[in-house]
């Protein structure tokens, strides 16, 4: 995969690729609230079958990037396109269609508290599709073994997890549909070493096996290493660098040094 | 573009070969999208073809874990039933799909129970019993430890949390007035104007003074400003306790060591408790300003007359006992209100279910209250 550094705003990435490999491709985006202005004429381009893993200081708006492209917080310039439909022109149906193809793990889980594990696990497929009853049963099991959650926690309520098995009960349910295109906040965030480990694995089969791209915030550098094809850094209101983890080790940006080869980065080696 | 094209319905074709072997060849889009047709068809497959040896993917455009899970499910039932069922072309990204989906067998499938039948009736009888009951000990619970942190807050009063209470009365005293002033004057219009007309017939129209009046400062202005402030302040207590549950913050304010019945419940309560009487006698005023009014509007009789007959109709006994009864209503509203809000437990169905609750009990106790000091009055001969 060739690389791409852009040093100023505004200079979009050159495609490395044919337009069509591009899941999402996100020009110019600007996002402010009142006088406060986030991000700055962002470009980003998420490649078919890729785990990017985002990063950035605290509140350098990475949540509030992957909200706008989920179209959750509104932007004030720029195109988001998504499987190579513009976001802003689609039509209701176009947008549906899309919907149907992503899956979205929230920080906190976002599981819906008066529903069953598998209950939630189901909203996706009830919405979206006719399947039998005995299917959706099987369907929703199945996703909750791949996540790593025992069977019996099918029937429990999200007040009865744990902060772990939240976070993966909510991929369970970003995975109902299996999407083509997943967005992960933090997936690893408060889960223990293996666990954390094992949902690296996790993610890394599934975008091997289904040819899942992967869209993940994360702050976990294992994870950047062991699992992301490229890394993009989030800072100055626009993306800094983007590139495979040799790059960002390379990388002179005093942030992005002391991120990736700081104290903390170098104890793990 | 190659994400959002059209999806191909799955296809099955069967194929016999020399030997009379079946071989079921798949084709198509093998997707969650898709499936939900497919798998009627696949069921009949099972059913019928006895002599089927192999499925056949290699022609499968697409496939995710879903339609990899059917193939397998009716591959699995098959070979359960005694056939060997090979599986063909498949290519190693997918073998390496098939070798995740092998390891998990979710459980036997069960629908779901409907219908009920009076067993279910009387168990949930039973458990509604038991629950009201609970209910009774836990609004014992918090009045006792309201004493007891009333009574620590008599010897030391510095630990009465005033600003909180300030705030609380401001919330449930002050917001509610326009609300209240609005509703008990057209009260007070609707009573005198219906009353107007019947007595009017008899030529003792002057009499819908003392009506407005005794009913009004008597019963009228308590009970529907009671019923208010529990819809309002009552509702917007269980709701901030119940949140409170879910994010744990009670929790929180017991580890730190404090009191949730001194920091939360007690200045609520008092707040309303000092609350529901001022709002009282503003509901009393408007209702019968609403009722001077109508009255020269509908009856001629002119404020000066009104006064007059008031004077005489009314005493401050009579506004005494409507106000009388305000702070045990808010006291009973308040306490409602907190023993269905520390009740929440971690879902937003559990807030809304025990915020209704609460309105529900508090407006249906407070009149029963009433019903108990109209006797007690009627006893004592007030």
């Amino acid at each position: 995969m060739e690389i791409d550094n852009y040093q100023t705003p505004g200079n979009s990435m050159a495609p490395t690729t044919d337009e069509s490999e591009h899941v999402l491709s996100v020009r110019g985006i600007t996002v402010g609230f009142g006088s406060k202005i986030i991000l700055q004429d962002l470009d980003l381009d998420v490649l078919r079958g890729e785990v990017l893993g985002f990063v950035g200081g605290s509140g350098t708006g990475k949540s509030v990037l992957m909200r706008t492209i989920l179209g959750l917080t509104p932007k004030r310039a720029g195109s988001i396109s998504v499987f190579g439909h513009d976001l802003a022109s689609a039509s209701e149906k176009e947008r549906t269609a899309i919907e149907r193809r992503w899956g979205v793990l929230f920080q906190q889980g976002a599981l819906f508290s008066s529903l069953t594990v598998k209950q939630n696990i189901q909203v996706p497929m009830r919405e979206h599709l006719k399947l039998s009853p005995q299917l959706m049963d099987e369907l929703a099991t199945l996703k909750l073994e791949l996540v790593g959650l025992p069977q019996d926690s099918a029937d429990k309520f999200p007040s009865e997890l744990s902060g772990g098995m939240i976070k993966r009960a909510s991929l369970a349910r970003a995975l109902a549909l299996d999407p083509d295109l997943v967005f992960l906040d933090e997936p690893t965030s408060g889960l223990d070493p293996i666990g954390a480990a094992a949902f690296d694995t996790l993610i890394r089969n599934l975008s091997a096996t289904l040819g899942l791209t992967v869209y993940m915030v994360t702050h976990d550098l294992d994870s950047l290493h062991s699992i992301c094809d490229r890394i993009a850094v989030l800072g100055q209101k626009r993306v800094l660098a983007i590139g495979p983890m040799g790059d960002m080790m390379k990388n002179d940006d005093p942030w992005i040094k002391s991120y990736f080869r700081g104290e903390r980065a170098l104890r793990r080696t | 573009m190659a994400f959002l094209e059209k999806n191909i319905a799955p296809e099955m074709h069967l194929e016999t070969d020399s030997d009379d072997h079946q071989f079921l060849s798949l084709s198509g889009d093998w997707t969650i999208s898709t499936i939900g047709g497919a798998e009627d068809q696949l069921l009949e497959f099972e059913l019928s073809k006895d002599r089927l040896t192999c499925i056949d993917v290699t022609n499968i455009k697409n496939l995710d874990t879903s339609g990899a899970w059917l193939i397998h499910r009716t591959r699995g039932r098959l070979e359960f039933a005694g056939r060997k069922v090979e599986l063909t072309g498949v290519t190693p990204v997918r073998q390496s799909l098939f070798d995740e989906i092998e390891h998990h067998h979710p459980p036997r499938y069960k629908p779901e129970k409907g219908g009920y039948s009076i067993v279910q009736f009387l168990e949930d009888t039973g458990r509604q019993m038991v629950e009201s009951g609970k209910d009774g000990l836990a609004m014992l619970h918090i009045l006792g430890s309201i004493g007891l942190v009333t009574s620590t807050v008599l010897l030391q009063p510095k630990r009465l949390r005033s600003i909180s209470i300030a705030v609380q009365f401001d919330r449930s005293c002050i917001g509610a007035v326009p609300i209240v002033a609005l509703m008990s004057f057209l009260i007070g219009a609707i009573i005198s104007q219906q009353g107007g007309f019947y007595l009017k017939q008899f030529g003792a129209d002057i009499f819908v003074v003392d009506l407005a009046g005794i009913l009004v400062l008597r019963e009228i202005g308590v009970i529907l400003t009671a019923i208010m402030v529990a819809g309002r302040s009552g509702s917007a207590f269980t709701a901030e306790l119940g949140s409170m549950r879910m994010q744990e913050e009670v929790d929180a304010l017991h580890v730190i060591g404090l009191s949730v019945t001194e920091v939360l419940v007690l200045p609520r309560i008092l707040a309303l408790m000092i609350a529901l009487p001022i709002l009282t006698f503003v509901a009393d005023i408007a209702a019968l300003f609403g009722a001077g009014l109508i009255t020269w509007a509908y009856l001629d009789i002119p404020p000066a007359a009104f006064l007059t007959q008031l004077q005489a109709a009314i005493t401050v006994k009579t506004f005494v006992v409507g106000v009388i009864k305000a702070p045990f209503m808010a006291l009973i509203i308040g306490l409602i209100a907190c023993v269905e809000g520390l009740k929440v437990e971690g879902s937003s169905e559990s807030l809304g279910r025990h915020t209704t609750m609460s309105v529900v009990k508090a407006i249906f106790l407070v009149i029963v209250v009433d019903g108990f000091f109209a006797i007690f009055f009627a006893a004592i001969g007030v």
